[in-house]
């Protein structure tokens, strides 16, 4: 696929090194040479320096026969323009754009095919502020991803001692939980992926992600660990824009303290909350956090700008006492020295937005893709179509179906009814599948799995 | 300070008030009541003391400073009440002395409603309606009206608009204009009194005490043409048209505007002040209410609550209308009454007291403190809905409440001095400084019992109040003075 990306901020850059390294044809386009520059050195992909919505750079960028153009320059307008000037000039088939002004995004009219076509808006920080909510939520859930409109549920988990499962086969689950139904879609130990089979043994330590509808979460996670209370009182640090939205999305229900150090910022965020309590001053500063009892906190979350400042703050919140600690990473280095360790949860902008691109670059009738362990493993959702003679998979058990290694079905979703997944469950047209690829290198093969055979058309 | 071109204005003013003569002039001239020449001679007097502003400096066209429209308003307010004292002195009924007649007047006109005359029935219909005339153009301000009406006051008319009022935040202007936003308050306080005048005829009464009430009741006033206000005509269904438009007066203009504009009545709901406003008076009669019934001062509860309720919104609104002498009902309820017309109508609007938005800011502000207290390191604004008030405002409103405070002390203290007992001082001056009108002890019915110093000290507080005290204030510090 050819794909054009405007701007080369953490968004942009991030986005053509997961793509380029899955055969696609990137261009990326940027007003800073040096930036670019970097970019190149370090990944496959063809540069452009320039003003990203004028169509002399779109043209240079290679715009006339794009597939796709990705509009992720920190200007909303420069990204709506970019969009308008592909469609006019180029007709390029797909334009996503991200709009962040929520003064525009509350009028949808603006946004189609007559007025600015953009085919897909997409918002990074709504994307990482939902991730949150949910996390916040799930009490205990390393991450927690939405299929079939949140119907169905792909949460991972970390074992702990004195969990039920914990120390048993898989196969004893249902003796276990009677009412709840779950399939375990893949298990990490110490880092190596294993598949589940009925005998395996769940470890102490094991990263454990399951497929289940959204009501048996709670269930399913207190097999894997003992259940933690829910969560009541949320303390951010950092009120840019992940921040402040995720307070004003989670004031209602929860009792949230907002930490801001700059004074401006730190008013203008107290008059946007409402009942969220805004505190002037460092979240690396121990006294505030004592002050503003840290130590009765359920979660902690650092979520500014600077990623070493929100590992400190975390790490210092979790020592003072904060029940769960988590931290906007965008290093994946550093999510590697810190998770599960110093702290609980670290949370990668990148991976929480690119599953939402990776939708519209995979073939075949994809909805949902999300990104899992740094790009190495990916959950998606599909769609089955065509009938028995087209399709590889409809009209098939689930032991039919040739999976390609490393790949599970986790449950199929039938129009508003959720199956979780059993080796004698039959796939029927337009049931949604969602699978788990441990190793995203067969992704070829489950998308081919997937598009319907020629004798269809 | 240009003086010459406040002149001129003050000159073209006065020649627009002489008109407020004509009406009454009329119904004397109609009814034969022989008091034609007061009238007439007040209408000429303030013609000609207009003209003689107006003529020496009539081309000077230089525009106002906001330091002059403080000037001008108090003047105006002044010269206004001191030419309407005339009619009452002059007329062979009532012939009061002058001091009574200005305190009259400046009550009218500040729509305070508390009156000097006893045997309001016998005076002559003018008479009568004079004083009800008064109050209605006092009630949305004669200078909203001159600016509305005199579009040459231009520029100039925003600065008159500012001074004259009432609530903390003045410039938001309804329309781009400061002339149609002048005209569409006046519109809309015109279809008020005319819907008023309307109710009140459909429940009975005669179409002139009709017209007469609904003046006073859509200025919030409170003058009657009965010695028994509201009370003489023994009605609930009257009382009812009463309250619900007594409630309506004291509702911000610009909520009637923008519901008008929007014909949905959902957008007063919004408004967090209507809301606290509604709060506060349906508190005050539930618990008026409750507390005539069970301490059987009216065994009926159908009593109580109609008198309940219509004492409460009369009271709370600062219209000062009365059906029962509630100075008289036993316990804290007279002295509650009274505080609640501390808070008083909405901001602008045409009731007086402090106004509701004010209270909320001070309410609002006392508990940021308190979480302050909890949280040292926390940004808490002073919100309204959700709207974050400037600090500005917010200080504003506590000097505001200061003064206030301060101004009702020493003009308490000036009552007793002169020799009021302490019920009587502390209501009189609550009563003239809310502009509510009746108050308890000795001035509960009127105030022609109370001695003349005290009269002027009271007038003095009405004018306070209806400026909402800073207007009036400003011109007695060196400051303003100085050039």
């Amino acid at each position: 696929m050819k794909i054009i990306i405007l701007g080369a901020g953490q968004v942009g850059s991030s986005v053509a090194q997961n793509l380029a390294s899955e055969a696609n044809d990137i261009t990326v386009v940027d007003t800073k040479q040096e930036v670019l520059q970097d970019l190149q050195d370090r990944i496959d992909i063809r540069t452009v320096a320039g003003t990203a919505s004028h169509p002399e750079i779109l043209t240079a960028a290679g715009a006339e026969d794009a597939d796709m153009i990705l509009a992720v320059t920190n200007s909303d307008e420069i990204n709506m323009v970019a969009c308008q000037v592909a469609y006019t000039l180029f007709h390029t088939p797909i334009k996503i754009a991200r709009v962040r002004a929520p003064e525009y995004l509350n009028y949808p009219k603006l946004f189609s095919q007559e007025a600015l076509p953009i085919d897909v808006l997409i918002s990074p920080e709504k994307l990482v502020t939902e991730y949150i909510e949910r996390l916040i939520e799930h009490p205990g859930a390393l991450q927690v991803l939405d299929f079939a409109g949140g119907r169905v549920q792909l949460v991972a988990v970390r074992a702990v001692e004195g969990g039920p499962l914990v120390g048993h086969e898989l196969r004893e689950l249902r003796e276990h939980m009677p009412g709840v139904e779950a399939r375990v879609a893949a298990i990490f130990r110490r880092g190596n992926a294993i598949l589940p089979e009925g005998d395996t043994v769940i470890e102490a330590d094991d990263e454990v992600f399951f497929v289940a509808a959204r009501k048996d979460i709670r269930a399913m996670t207190s097999e894997l660990r003992r259940l933690e209370k829910p969560v009541r009182r949320v303390m951010i640090a950092g009120g840019g824009n992940i921040g402040l939205r995720l307070a004003e999305a989670i004031e209602d229900r929860y009792q949230v303290k907002l930490i801001e150090c700059s004074a401006d910022t730190a008013r203008r965020l107290s008059e946007r909350l409402d009942k969220s309590i805004v505190l002037l001053g460092d979240a690396a500063d121990e006294e505030l956090l004592l002050e503003e009892n840290i130590e009765n906190t359920d979660v902690f979350c650092a979520l500014t700008n600077d990623e070493e400042a929100n590992i400190l703050s975390s790490m210092l919140a979790k020592r003072l006492g904060a029940r769960k600690v988590m931290s906007l990473i965008n290093r994946a280095s550093y999510v590697d020295l810190v998770q599960s360790e110093a702290i609980d949860i670290a949370i990668s902008p990148q991976q929480a937005t690119i599953g939402s691109l990776l939708t519209h670059v995979r073939r075949g009738d994809v909805v949902v893709v999300h990104s899992l362990r740094r790009g190495a493993a990916e959950a998606i959702e599909a769609v089955a179509h065509g009938d028995s003679t087209t399709s590889k998979v409809v009209g098939r058990t689930i032991d039919e179906i040739r999976l390609p290694p490393g790949t599970t079905i986790g449950a199929v979703v039938r129009g508003d009814q959720v199956i979780i997944a059993h080796h004698d469950t039959v796939i029927q047209p337009d049931d949604h599948v969602v699978l788990f690829l441990v190793d995203k290198r067969h992704i070829a093969d489950v998308e081919h799995l997937f598009q319907v055979g020629v004798t269809f058309f | 300070m240009h003086f010459s071109s406040i002149q001129r204005i003050l000159g073209l003013l006065l020649m627009v008030a002489s008109t407020i003569m004509l009406p009454p002039l009329a119904i004397a001239l109609v009814l034969g009541e022989g008091v034609e020449h007061a009238f007439l001679m007040a209408f000429g007097g303030v013609l000609l003391a207009g003209l003689l502003c107006w003529l020496p400096v009539r081309r000077q066209r230089r525009e106002l400073r906001i330091r002059d429209g403080f000037l001008v308003v108090v003047l105006f307010w002044t010269v206004l009440a001191l030419v309407g004292a005339v009619p009452f002195v002059v007329a062979d009924q009532p012939h009061m002395p002058f001091t009574d007649a200005f305190f009259e007047s400046m009550s009218g006109l500040t729509t305070t409603g508390a009156t000097v005359i006893t045997g309001i029935d016998r005076l002559p219909r003018s008479v009568q309606f004079y004083r009800q005339e008064l109050q209605w153009l006092g009630g949305m301000g004669i200078i909203v009206l001159a600016v509305a009406v005199l579009p040459m006051l231009g520029i100039g008319g925003m600065q008159l608009y500012r001074a004259e009022t009432p609530g903390p935040m003045k410039d938001n202007k309804l329309t781009p204009r400061i002339t149609e936003t002048a005209k569409a308050l006046w519109y809309i306080y015109l279809g008020l009194t005319v819907a008023c005048a309307a109710s009140y005829w459909f429940v009975g009464m005669d179409p002139f005490d009709a017209v007469a009430h609904s003046f006073s009741t859509v200025a919030i006033g409170g003058f009657s043409t009965h010695d028994l206000s509201i009370g003489y005509f023994q009605s609930p269904a009257i009382e009812l048209v009463a309250v619900v438009f007594m409630l309506l007066a004291g509702v911000n203009f610009s909520l009637h505007f923008v519901a008008w504009r929007k014909t949905s009545p959902l957008s007063y709901f919004r408004d967090p002040e209507f809301r606290a406003y509604i709060t506060v008076l349906s508190l005050a009669a539930v618990v008026a209410v409750v507390y005539l019934y069970r301490s059987g001062t009216f065994p009926v509860l159908g009593d109580a609550i109609h008198h309940g309720v219509f004492q409460a919104v009369s009271i709370g609104t600062t219209t000062g209308f009365t059906t029962a002498a509630y100075f008289h009902w036993p316990g804290f309820l007279p002295v509650m009454l009274l505080f609640t017309s501390f808070i008083g109508g909405c901001a602008g609007s045409t009731g007086g007291g402090m106004k509701v938005i004010r209270f909320l800011l001070l309410f609002k502000q006392g508990l940021r403190e308190i979480m302050r207290l909890v949280h040292p390191n926390a940004q808490i604004p002073v919100k309204i809905g959700n709207k974050a008030m400037p600090e500005r405002v917010v200080e504003a409103v506590w000097g505001f409440f200061a003064i206030y405070v301060g101004c009702f002390a020493v003009m308490m203290l000036a009552l007793l001095a002169t020799g009021l007992d302490q019920v009587t001082a502390f209501s009189a001056v609550a009563a003239c400084l809310n502009n509510l009108g009746p108050g308890l002890g000795e001035v509960g019915y009127h105030y022609s019992d109370i001695n003349d110093v005290s009269k002027w000290v009271l007038s003095f507080a009405m004018l306070l109040g209806r400026l909402e005290i800073f207007t009036l204030l400003v011109l007695l510090t060196p400051a303003f003075w100085r050039r």
